[in-house]
């Protein structure tokens, strides 16, 4: 296979880490909404909790994204 | 196409002489895109917080009630998370919110966003840890060393546990760094492709096809901004979270732990 070609598939496969932060945040997302319309009372003091949450598991999916920018133009 | 990655080029304005820094060797003092994008947000935010507080009324007015906002959005922060202590370390972590959010907001108005650069974000990364660093051997000694070793755990299980938080305070910057920059260049990349489809079927590069695909873009790039306004909030806010619990780490170092 052609270097440059094979370059851009790898970069495509790294950026496939994205798919767990995908699921991360939209679970955590979803568990916050069926936590909050169980109880709405308690859901406004979680929501500095449910953004740190998303965005520990999002970073790990940026993670992805970076090294494929990296391998891409590398 | 055009290249969706030509944005972040640096490109200098002002060409200045490279000075030699005993240390450094050659540094490059040239005004950059990237250094006027910062200016303007400092300037900007500067110009903003004088504007709110030089004619502070009892009865704020429009505009005092958005600086009251921001200043009590970080204030409540670092109180509930930091506590008593945190009103030492506002001033920080306001310096950060703010520089953040203006950055964010003016590259989505202007042609570049310093926040997607890796050598600024990598710089409030390291200027954070520092801090926590500087203040947990401060006021701990080397006592700072028991936050890798949590308290109630097996003996056994100490050495992994120890090892595992350790990589784990290293990985701090790396995060705090990679998610804003992660999350400004993706957005912009994400919007400068969809323009680019909005481009290529306005020269009627794709024919016929071009009138279907241009509608459907530009109503992408007009959702994918008011989105990337949400990120723009959102990721400074987050810097400033996890800057106050870092932060809370070492200041509160030993209890509620």
């Amino acid at each position: 296979m052609d270097a440059a070609a094979a370059k851009l598939i790898g970069a495509g496969l790294a950026t496939l880490g994205m798919i767990g932060a995908g699921i991360g945040v939209g679970n955590i997302f979803g568990s916050f909404l069926t936590g909050a319309l169980r109880n709405p009372s308690a859901a406004a003091s979680q929501i500095g909790n449910l953004f740190v949450g998303a965005a520990l598991a999002e970073a790990l999916g940026i993670l992805a994204f970076v090294l494929g920018i990296l391998i891409y133009s590398a | 196409m055009a290249d969706p990655l030509h944005q972040f080029k640096i490109e200098k304005i002002i060409d200045l002489p490279d000075v030699t820094l005993p240390g450094l060797g050659q540094v490059d003092l040239a005004i950059t895109n990237s250094h006027v994008a910062m200016t303007v947000a400092f300037a900007a935010i500067v110009l903003f917080l004088t504007a709110v507080t030089s004619k502070a009324q009892i009865v704020p007015g429009r505009l005092q009630v958005v600086g009251e906002g921001v200043f009590g959005l970080i204030d409540n922060l670092t109180d509930s998370i930091i506590g008593h202590e945190g009103r030492k370390l506002f001033p920080f972590v306001f310096t950060i919110f703010t520089l953040i959010l203006g950055m964010n907001f003016l590259g989505l108005m202007l042609a570049f966003t310093a926040t997607s650069q890796i050598a600024v974000t990598a710089t409030f990364g390291v200027l954070t840890i520092g801090l926590v660093l500087i203040i947990g051997f401060a006021k701990h000694g080397l006592g700072f060393f028991k936050l890798f070793v949590p308290s109630g755990v097996p003996w056994v299980l100490l050495p992994v546990i120890v090892l595992i938080e350790f990589a784990s305070f290293l990985l701090r910057p790396v995060t705090l760094t990679l998610r804003l920059f992660g999350n400004m260049m993706g957005g912009h990349v994400a919007l400068k492709v969809f323009a680019g489809f909005v481009a290529a079927a306005v020269i009627g590069q794709i024919g016929l096809l071009g009138i279907p695909v241009g509608i459907l873009s530009i109503g992408m790039v007009t959702a994918l901004t008011a989105l990337e306004f949400l990120v723009a909030f959102l990721q400074a806010f987050v810097f400033a979270v996890l800057t106050c619990i870092y932060l809370n780490d070492v200041v509160n170092l030993g209890h509620g732990h």
